[in-house]
């Protein structure tokens, strides 16, 4: 057991409807998780790693809400867990400009009414946080790069402080330089306020550099978890150590 | 808006001013080209009496000479000359008294067709392979199919002549009901379908899936998100859609002899009116190109990454 845990997963088992429409048989659903069962530490970054469709994306849409079909239990500390996705190009509505959509978080804020001076003070004090000019919140995600829609997009899920901050692949979208940067960032926002970070990713060195725990995931299962330095050093699942060979660190 | 974007509606405009007076020279030596003129009717004008007709209309001289003194006058006076059929009329007076009746037609149309579109196509968005999905998708299928002449046609044979709701007579009252609604069909079943499939589309981007992370509830994320971005291809629609409801109108004015500008035009051209023909192919050739022109600029205005060049 952990002393002061943040989030904690129990025999969770996560399905999907399958949305296309067929005449004449009824829509299956598919299971894409299987037993989960995981506890986090406030102020860690765990990460989750393993390749594509091995369930690392249905786990947090759980966490934060977006997915409601499953069994099992998600207990959190806080309410508010946020969420930063992998392709920052098509995260940010198009026709709303930046300021627009740091906004919206505060707006929609069903525990507090917030005051304009106090969203406009929030909005720069985030703008400060994410180290974006104030005079790109007229603008429309069209007119921004990348990396900075990226921080738009960490800055969008600070808004309202949560406790929890899921990154989905926050820089596999990014060039190399701006990966770095970006991580950065997470890694500052992180050592100033605390926050308990989901780092998900499919590259080892990334989560090597930055998780104090890593969880590999398969097919829908956990097949390793563990202390991250030690989880490198001796991996005791066969497919961890495919992982690792494959990124070359071992 | 920005100085780029004003250079572009500058020089849009240039270029409609290009369009319309390509269309006025066109027009002009074929509807000149073609057989027949004003004054052969059943019965046979003499030769003298034909000679003064044309004199006193200026008909006589040179076809080059005629159209420079059109021109001029068209430019210079906005002056589309007398009508000949309709004696002790200007062509002005014809246009502007057709044309209150047809934008009324035309507006109202266009207006139903926008608002019901939008409402239906959500409607069906959102109830995606339900059943009151399919019926909207079977019933403006039927719509988008049929042209205006036959729609127009089962509609008087329905609610005018055997169930005698609506006169069949679009000069009496409440007589344009019925062409309103031959009119708007078509368009409201087309934009039914875009905003259908664009409302669909949006609904499964990513910044959706953010504004559902962000905590925005189910009604915000439509009128908030999904709205705006659905409607830029029914923004697109628009220039087209007004245009072809006045091509349309051509059509529907004559099958409920509506007194308005498309009837003007198809009765100018049987009658060999010249200069009606000139003045109503103006008026409509410049609708068109400035309905497009909005279109174009509106379009920009919903979808900020477009930029105009």
């Amino acid at each position: 057991m952990i002393e002061s845990p943040v989030l904690r997963v129990k025999d969770l088992n996560v399905f999907y409807k399958n949305n296309k429409s067929r005449f004449f048989s009824k829509n299956k659903k598919i299971q894409a998780l299987f037993d989960v069962s995981f506890e986090m530490e406030e102020g860690e970054v765990l990460a989750i790693a393993g390749e594509s469709g091995s369930g690392k994306s249905t786990l947090a849409r759980a966490i934060v809400g977006i997915n409601k079909d499953y069994t099992g239990q998600i207990w959190q500390k806080y309410e508010n867990p946020q969420m930063v996705f992998q392709d920052p190009y098509s995260s940010l509505n198009p026709s709303k400009t930046i300021g627009w959509l740091l906004e919206e978080p505060l707006r929609v804020d069903k525990k507090k009414k917030w005051s304009r001076r106090e969203i406009d003070d929030r909005v720069k004090e985030i703008m400060e946080e994410i180290e974006l000019p104030l005079s790109m919140l007229g603008r429309y995600p069209a007119q921004l790069s990348g990396g900075q829609r990226q921080r738009v997009c960490i800055g969008i899920a600070l808004m309202r402080s949560p406790g929890l901050l899921i990154a989905d692949e926050p820089v596999s979208a990014l060039d190399v330089t701006i990966q770095a940067q970006v991580l950065e960032l997470l890694e500052n926002l992180h050592k100033k306020h605390g926050i308990s970070i989901i780092f998900i990713s499919h590259d080892l060195r990334v989560v090597y550099k930055i998780s104090d725990h890593v969880m590999i995931m398969k097919d829908g299962h956990v097949v390793e978890y563990g202390d991250t330095r030690s989880v490198y050093k001796a991996p005791q699942h066969p497919y961890t150590g495919q992982l690792l060979k494959a990124a070359g660190i071992c | 808006m920005n100085t780029k974007t004003l250079m572009y509606v500058v020089k849009r405009i240039l270029l409609a001013i290009v369009t319309i007076w390509v269309v006025i020279t066109v027009t002009f030596f074929v509807m000149h080209a073609v057989p027949g003129g004003p004054f052969i009717g059943e019965k046979a004008v003499s030769e003298s009496v034909m000679k003064a007709m044309e004199a006193k209309y200026g008909l006589d001289k040179p076809l080059g000479v005629q159209y420079l003194t059109y021109l001029g006058d068209v430019v210079t006076k906005f002056d589309f000359g007398p009508s000949l059929k309709q004696k002790g009329r200007s062509v002005n007076d014809i246009i502007f008294d057709g044309m209150k009746t047809s934008a009324k037609l035309g507006l109202i149309a266009a207006v139903i067709a926008l608002i019901c579109g939008v409402i239906l196509g959500s409607v069906a968005a959102l109830r995606r392979n339900k059943f009151i999905d399919r019926i909207i998708m079977i019933i403006t299928t039927a719509f988008v199919s049929m042209p205006s002449f036959i729609m127009g046609s089962l509609l008087l044979i329905a609610f005018a002549i055997n169930l005698k709701w609506f006169p069949a007579n679009g000069a009496s009252k409440n007589g344009l009901v019925l062409p309103i609604l031959t009119l708007s069909l078509y368009p409201m079943a087309y934009i039914t379908r875009l905003t259908r499939s664009s409302m669909l589309e949006v609904l499964g981007q990513d910044y959706i899936r953010t504004a559902k992370a962000k905590g925005v509830s189910g009604v915000k994320i439509i009128f908030g998100h999904a709205l705006k971005n659905s409607l830029i291809p029914v923004i697109t629609y628009f220039g087209p859609m007004l245009a072809g409801i006045v091509t349309g109108s051509l059509v529907v004015e004559q099958i409920f002899a509506v007194p308005g500008i498309g009837r003007a035009f198809v009765n100018s051209i049987t009658g060999r009116d010249y200069p009606l023909i000139m003045g109503t192919t103006i008026i409509l050739a410049a609708l068109i190109v400035i309905m497009n022109l909005i279109g174009d600029i509106l379009y920009k205005v919903v979808d900020p990454r477009i930029t105009l060049e």
